[in-house]
């Protein structure tokens, strides 16, 4: 028992920090906060796939004589990836952001709903 | 085991910190915190054996996600989010949902570190034996990015130029109108 939640507190921990961005993304109404909200669950799940990667006793996956437990670099690189896609998707989602300012003068959701309804 | 416990400890470490980042009306600390945030994500990775990813969260994630934030909120100038009272039932409904979902599928996942885990044993694996052979780099992160997955690379680069795209044609266009009316009125 004690090993399994060892084992397993990691991943419980990481899941919180997806749920707090979640949380954070779906009630606040303002567009920067959603924004910070996305990212926070995004980096949640990097993490659980890096965490997926890590073995016990072993190190960074960089070939030496030394050493022969080598962490997985398949995760590493895949998450490596999801990380530059992610802040060119937050670019994206910053850039709208600034437009919508334009176009409605308020970042609060329910505002801008509100503005939508009575046109 | 002393990982685990740097991992555990940066973990609620990270959980205090999106907590602060949900409970934070002024948007400039949000930023702040978001960088710092970042940063102990960037120390997580290099806990769990993945120097590579931490470089590119510290370069990438505390600093250009960090700097479009608070150009975006200079941009809107908008220091102050407006407050609002009471808990949003309804996503925290769902939240817990899906966090008990994500917990539920994670029950039966090999403990963390546990070298006979299945994601170990094959692809992984032959990158690790036969990496530095085929192709003669000793970080196999880099062989697998480059090399084994190059096709990989070449479609996040086209996404990075299309996400380009995408933010040069919603923050420029708007210029050229006005400027247009301009010297016609001068005229």
């Amino acid at each position: 028992m004690t090993d399994y939640i060892l084992g397993h507190i990691n991943y419980w921990i990481i899941v919180l920090l997806m749920m707090i961005g979640l949380y954070t993304m779906m009630s606040m109404p303002n567009l920067v906060k959603k924004m910070a909200g996305m990212s926070v669950f995004q980096t949640g799940v990097i993490l659980l796939y890096i965490s997926l990667g890590k073995v016990e006793g072993g190190t960074a996956p960089i070939i030496d004589d030394g050493y022969v437990l080598y962490a997985n670099p398949l995760p590493q690189v895949l998450m490596l990836t999801a990380i530059v896609v992610g802040v060119a998707t937050t670019a994206l989602g910053f850039a709208l952001i600034v437009r919508i300012k334009e176009a409605y003068g308020t970042l609060e959701e329910d505002e801008i709903a509100a503005m939508d309804d009575s046109e | 085991m002393i990982s685990l416990v740097i991992d555990i400890v940066l973990l609620l470490f990270l959980v205090v910190m999106a907590f602060a980042i949900l409970r934070m009306h002024h948007l400039l600390a949000v930023a702040m915190l978001f960088g710092l945030y970042s940063l102990l994500v960037a120390g997580v990775f290099t806990v769990l054996d993945a120097p590579d990813v931490a470089f590119t969260e510290a370069a990438v994630g505390t600093g250009i996600s960090t700097v479009l934030m608070l150009a975006t909120l200079a941009a809107t100038r908008s220091t102050h989010e407006r407050r609002r009272k009471g808990v949003a039932w309804m996503p925290l409904c769902i939240c817990i949902a899906t966090g008990a979902l994500l917990i539920y599928g994670i029950h039966n996942m090999p403990n963390l570190g546990d070298p006979t885990a299945p994601q170990h044993t094959e692809v992984a694996k032959r990158f690790i034996e036969s990496g530095q052979a085929e192709t003669g780099v000793p970080n196999l992160v880099t062989a697998v990015l480059a090399s084994y997955r190059g096709f990989d690379t070449l479609g996040e680069v086209t996404v990075v130029f299309t996400a380009g795209i995408g933010v040069m044609l919603l923050l420029v266009r708007r210029e050229k109108p006005r400027i247009r009316g301009e010297q016609h009125d001068a005229k």
